[in-house]
């Protein structure tokens, strides 16, 4: 009875990479904080901080530590169980579209074949998607729960604008999944590992998705369910201690994690550019390619880290109805535009 | 309306061109822009490490002033407290004993000497008020402090080191001071030599 051996080696694995890929994020997240105010400040001709430890590096603990010691207030006129929900939502599904995201090719180990995937499901797109739009009630809960006019506005907000940007976001998916033939991360990877990277096929649907992007993690210029002039705070505005650190939080991991998906979809993945991966491993060896492409992977994705802060301190905050009207009146019909003219010269090479 | 100056600009409010609707060009105008600070000199002095140069004139935290033998010069006249405008100094004065004239010049002296750092302006008034040269605005300024009360300067923390027992940190309190001193005795000499 082979199915109904349980492969013990596997959950292990799996279960090791799931904690690996978990505090790599965390790990990540926690940094991009620290990045965000370095690059800030150097943005802004001033030092950042560097008071804790080499060049400030400990700061993003100091920060974590306040936060934990910070009074926790659950406000009484709120609907407790969630407001607690809320910013737990919000972590859980950031951290949980880390899963499909293929980290790097297979490691050789004790003769196992390890992917560097924690589930390689043959909807991975899909479920990516499923996830993302699961984060909008993150916000929606923490805003409505709170009992706060501006809170709820915000809460509003942020659900009619990951709304918006889904559409159009995807639209751009659907042209690149006409280009790959497949839903499946991994061979989204393979075939670019193979052939040219997507970006040189899909230019306009990865600017697209990118501005949808950053939509969906509320970046500025589309921060607005935390507009500060107008808000107060936002969607976050009762929220203090951890429970504030969570949606803080949960915000860089999931800017870390729409990098990854950009970079994985558009940019090759764990393709390390400009190497043949095959006689590379034929001449160093297959592990260390892997890892390699792991680094490479790091690499684009810290490169789209910096690309999201820089924008942030570029570009001010959209008003509401530009942000409307940037979503339904232009990314869309871009985006449905970009889909036809796939299909067409799909059709016309008869791929 | 009759224009006041020639300096008018006149602005055209023209639609946008497609160019400009699109955004982006401008964006990236903005980033690149942004992205040149990145490698610019930064203006900012570390301040524990590095600190800023005060000049001779600054008018920093005062400094109760000995003579050449240490001796304390303040007499407790009390006019630097009637000059003070933020009425920051408080003082007690005391009769000198026999005994004492090698710690007090004038045989009256200040028991008590205060000054409010909170209510200091640092305005230098009591420095010219001073007809005994006891008093002056050093090259520093007031560090902060976790309580109101230490910024109640007493005497102890206001009076210079005493320049025979300490003659280092004397000249180090005295500062550019101590130049600009010499200078200007040697300076009134000549007048007095001209005249
Ligand atoms: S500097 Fe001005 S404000 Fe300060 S103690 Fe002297 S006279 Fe008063
Ligand atoms: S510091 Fe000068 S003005 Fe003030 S009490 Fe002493 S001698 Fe008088």
């Amino acid at each position: 009875m082979d199915l109904m051996v349980i492969d013990i080696w596997l959950i292990i694995e799996k279960l090791a990479l799931v904690a690996i890929v978990v505090s790599i994020s965390l790990l990540i997240a926690m940094y991009s904080t620290y990045a965000e105010r370095k690059v800030a400040a150097y943005l802004q001709d001033r030092r950042g901080p560097n008071r804790a430890g080499p060049f400030g590096i400990l700061q993003p603990l100091a920060d974590g530590g306040k936060l934990f010691f910070k009074e926790e207030i659950i406000p009484l006129t709120s609907s407790k169980f969630l407001f607690v929900l809320g910013p737990a939502l919000a972590m859980i599904t950031a951290l949980m579209t880390s899963a499909v995201i293929p980290w790097g090719g297979t490691l050789n180990w004790f003769e196992r074949n390890i992917s560097l995937q924690i589930a390689d499901i043959n909807i991975g797109v899909l479920y990516i998607f499923g996830v993302i739009s699961l984060s909008v009630y993150g916000i929606m809960i923490g805003g409505w729960a709170s009992n706060n006019k501006f809170s709820l506005l915000a809460g509003i907000r942020g659900a009619s604008q990951m709304i918006s940007y889904e559409l159009a976001m995807g639209l751009t998916l659907i042209a690149l999944l006409m280009l790959t033939g497949s839903l499946k991360m991994s061979v989204i990877v393979e075939q670019q590992i193979n052939g040219p990277w997507n970006i040189v096929y899909q230019p306009l649907g990865f600017l697209v998705f990118f501005i949808c992007a950053l939509a969906e993690t509320n970046r500025t210029p589309f921060d607005l369910p935390e507009a500060e002039n107008e808000l107060n705070f936002g969607y976050h505005q009762e929220y203090s201690s951890m429970k504030l650190g969570f949606y803080l939080f949960a915000e860089y991991i999931a800017m870390f994690i729409s990098s990854a998906i950009m970079a994985t979809l558009y940019f090759g993945g764990y393709d390390i550019p400009f190497v043949n991966e095959s006689s590379l491993s034929a001449s160093i060896g297959h592990n260390l390619v892997t890892i390699l492409g792991g680094f490479a992977l790091l690499l684009k994705v810290s490169f789209f880290l910096f690309v999201f802060i820089w924008i942030r301190w570029t570009i001010p905050r959209f008003r509401y109805d530009q942000l409307m009207n940037l979503g339904w009146k232009k990314l869309i019909p871009l985006a449905l535009f970009n889909m036809v003219i796939t299909a067409v010269v799909i059709l016309l090479l008869d791929k | 309306m009759q224009a006041l100056t020639d300096k008018i600009k006149v602005l055209e409010r023209k639609p946008m061109t497609i160019g400009e609707r699109l955004y982006l060009p401008a964006i990236i105008k903005g980033m690149l822009i942004t992205f040149s600070h990145l490698f610019k000199k930064r203006p900012t002095i570390s301040y524990p490490e590095q600190k800023r140069y005060f000049p001779s004139v600054w008018r920093g935290v005062q400094i109760l002033n000995r003579d050449e033998e240490g001796r304390e010069r303040c007499t407790a006249c009390g006019l630097c407290a009637v000059a003070c405008p933020a009425e920051a100094i408080t003082m007690e004065g005391a009769e000198r004993m026999p005994g004492e004239e090698h710690l007090y010049k004038e045989e009256k002296y200040a028991a008590k000497y205060e000054i409010n750092m909170l209510r200091c302006i640092f305005c230098g008034l009591c420095e010219e008020a001073c007809p005994k040269d006891a008093i002056y605005l050093s090259q520093t300024f007031a560090p902060a402090n976790y309580h109101r009360k230490g910024f109640i300067y007493d005497k102890q923390d206001l009076l210079i080191p005493h320049p025979i027992e300490e003659p280092d940190r004397y000249k180090q309190a005295l500062g550019e001071r101590a130049t600009a001193l010499k200078q200007k005795a040697k300076t009134s000499e000549e007048e007095s030599m001209d005249n």
